[in-house]
């Protein structure tokens, strides 16, 4: 079953066209890798998806239901958590605050609740610190619930990103990246970490330019150019696919 | 290379946390002291720390029984100028409840507004017009009154509560404006004009009737605790979090799935609605009402002595309260010149401390018993420690106050 489908979907800036008609679908419980060369729109269909910005045309659907033109927060409620190219953490505040983030719209204390310090407040706040814990200790951060975002080493605040995605509760979990900048011992406790995401039944699309890192971790493989999706299948038919080897490579010129 | 080089944490671990004690693990001793902490800290929050230093809480609980009985303290000290001094600390006092109520929007949710005047007028005008035309009592106007600047506030907020930075803090200077305007036209016949409305009566709790500046004192400054103990508890929730998601990076609190626009409208309403609430001290303490006292110039004062105490900090509030307004009071010979100084004094701030004089502080969180004790137990515990307030966790290396 198809947890997320795209169709036809379509982006323009301006003139310039990011996506143009773009047509996929992602299957539950797998992880999805999207790639490209730079500019070819891969970021651009994720902040489609996660609600960032609004489809020209075309539509999404998750689990069924179309999301097309809900905001974000929406979003996430629904079931799709996102972690960004460019690490944005909130910098000033500890890492379990970070993650206690994406508890938020898994919680329900309100403004009176919360003003009055309501017994039911107080209750889930001890629960929601548990599950934040929880989710920190998953991606090995257990001892730094303290620290300050800011402060952590880069491959720290890329998986503090991931548990603050996780502590929403996704059913997709989007990660932009999440390699990037990473050294050789990161990106493979990285990909183990991607290997326990994915046991806890949430699905996994990924842009990521790593390619020993992609075609590793992925069933399946979407290769995008120019805002169009130029191929798709396992990683094994993506590495002899001759219009994906021409956007990597180029084009002999005697051919 | 298969050493871990980062942290220590080691690598992931294998979905562990599940087995963990995750129902219900707080037993009767558990929620007492968790009673007991949340006391401790809302009685000195300043020391919410790992362990309460018990020197700090003994003088916090001095200073309060000092300020408890200043009335009498100032009687032998000042004799027969008490009233005047006491007026000055129940200034002090209006401030600071306007001033933190300010600071739920300006310092938590982080949006730059420098119009709470306006509200703070419509909560004096609510009850005034409510007491003398209608003949209400004052503590029955009271929330009447801070519905209405609630109200107001949502609907002037609803349309400019996406707008960033200076440009809201332009339309908010217009909405003080506006009203000021709106009451010196004697809007819809009821505000008296410029002169305002006057011989609003004395507020009665329980049949006792606030009058004297002693009888005030204790209102005011039971109101200010009362402010004080509420917005720390808001802060510290899933409400307040979300204004300090929105305030650090509002694009990612949308994408973890906070309604930004909605808690940033909520925010605004619940400081608006709290200035109200101090109108309504305000009208019954000066019996009179002018649009006088709601000018642009006062929504600065209180912009200043958010910024200046530190945005997002209670106690820098406070702080700023009693400098801004307390502190002219000794140098009566240079209150023309007042707003000079002020302005000097944001400016140095702004180059050598701009995150005021008490900052606001990590906010410091209690975490359950099992996974204090995990932590005790870990390899090498973190430079900054963990701050449960358990003692099993006394690994943490402790900061200095």
């Amino acid at each position: 079953m198809q947890i997320l489908s795209l169709s036809s979907l379509t982006k323009t800036f301006g003139g310039l066209v990011a996506v143009a008609g773009v047509s996929c679908g992602v299957e539950r419980g797998a992880v999805v890798g999207l790639i490209g060369p730079n500019g070819a729109g891969k970021t651009t269909v994720f902040n489609l998806i996660t609600g960032s910005i609004k489809p020209d045309d075309g539509h999404i659907f998750f689990s069924g239901h179309s999301i097309r033109g809900l905001r974000p927060h929406r979003i996430v409620a629904l079931g799709i958590a996102r972690t960004f190219q460019t690490i944005r953490l909130f910098q000033g505040l500890s890492a379990l605050e970070n993650v206690l983030s994406g508890c938020h719209c898994r919680m329900r204390s309100g403004l009176v609740a919360s003003l009055l310090r309501l017994p039911g407040q107080r209750r889930e706040e001890r629960l929601v610190i548990e599950r934040a814990m929880e989710e920190l200790d998953f991606v090995g951060l257990t001892g730094l619930w303290k620290a300050t975002a800011g402060s952590l080493p880069y491959g720290d605040q890329r998986r503090l990103e991931i548990a603050r995605a996780l502590a929403t509760e996704p059913k997709l979990l989007i990660l932009d990246e999440p390699a990037g900048g990473m050294n050789e011992q990161e990106t493979l406790e990285l990909r183990e970490l991607i290997k326990l995401i994915r046991k806890r039944d949430i699905t996994v699309l990924l842009i990521e330019h790593d390619m020993g890192f992609v075609m590793s971790v992925c069933d399946q493989v979407l290769v995008m150019e120019n805002g169009i999706l130029i191929a798709q299948g396992s990683p094994q038919e993506i590495q002899n696919n001759p219009k994906v080897i021409e956007a990597y490579l180029g084009l002999d010129d005697d051919d | 290379m298969t050493q871990n080089n980062g942290p220590p944490n080691g690598p992931p671990a294998s979905a562990p946390a599940k087995d963990l004690a995750r129902g219900p693990a707080l037993n009767q001793t558990n929620q007492v002291n968790h009673l007991a902490n949340n006391l401790a800290n809302n009685l000195a929050p300043e020391l919410n720390g790992s362990k309460t230093n018990p020197i700090l809480a003994i003088l916090t609980g001095l200073g309060l029984l000092i300020f408890a009985f200043l009335p009498m303290i100032l009687a032998a000290l000042v004799g027969r100028s008490t009233p005047y001094w006491l007026d000055v600390i129940n200034t002090v006092g209006l401030y600071t409840i306007l001033a933190l109520s300010l600071n739920v929007i300006l310092g938590h949710a982080g949006m730059f507004h420098m119009g709470h005047a306006a509200f703070f007028a419509i909560g004096a005008y609510s009850t005034a017009i409510l007491n003398l035309t209608y003949g209400w009592s004052i503590m029955a106007t009271m929330p009447v009154a801070a519905l209405a600047a609630g109200l107001v506030a949502l609907i002037l907020a609803w349309p400019i509560i996406h707008l960033r930075g200076d440009y809201l803090l332009i339309v908010t200077i217009g909405i003080v404006e506006i009203v000021r305007i709106a009451l010196t036209n004697n809007i819809f016949g009821l505000t008296g004009g410029s002169n305002g409305l006057v011989g609003i009566a004395r507020p009665s709790l329980f049949g006792f009737r606030i009058t004297s500046p002693k009888h005030f004192f204790y209102f005011i400054w039971i109101v200010v605790g009362l402010t004080f103990l509420l917005f720390h508890w808001l802060e510290n929730s899933r409400f307040g979090r979300a204004l300090k998601f929105i305030k650090e990076d509002t694009v990612a609190a949308e994408n973890m799935g906070v309604n930004t626009s909605r808690y940033k409208l909520m925010a605004f309403v619940v400081g608006a609605a709290w200035a109200g609430l101090a109108g309504t001290i305000f009208a019954s303490r000066m019996r009179t009402i002018s649009p006088e006292s709601f000018v642009f110039s006062e929504s600065v004062l209180l912009f200043t002595i958010v910024i200046l105490g530190g945005k997002g900090s209670q106690k820098g509030v406070l702080l700023g309260s009693f400098l801004v307004i307390g502190l002219p009071e000794f140098f009566r010979g240079f209150e023309d010149k007042r707003l000079l100084v002020f302005g000097a004094a944001l400016v140095v701030m702004m180059i050598f401390r701009p995150q005021g004089l008490l900052p606001s502080k990590q906010a410091r969180y209690k975490l359950p018993p099992a996974w204090a004790d995990r932590l005790a137990h870990l390899p090498k515990p973190e430079a900054n420690g963990s701050n449960g307030p358990g003692p099993q966790n006394s690994v943490a290396p402790k900061k200095g106050p």
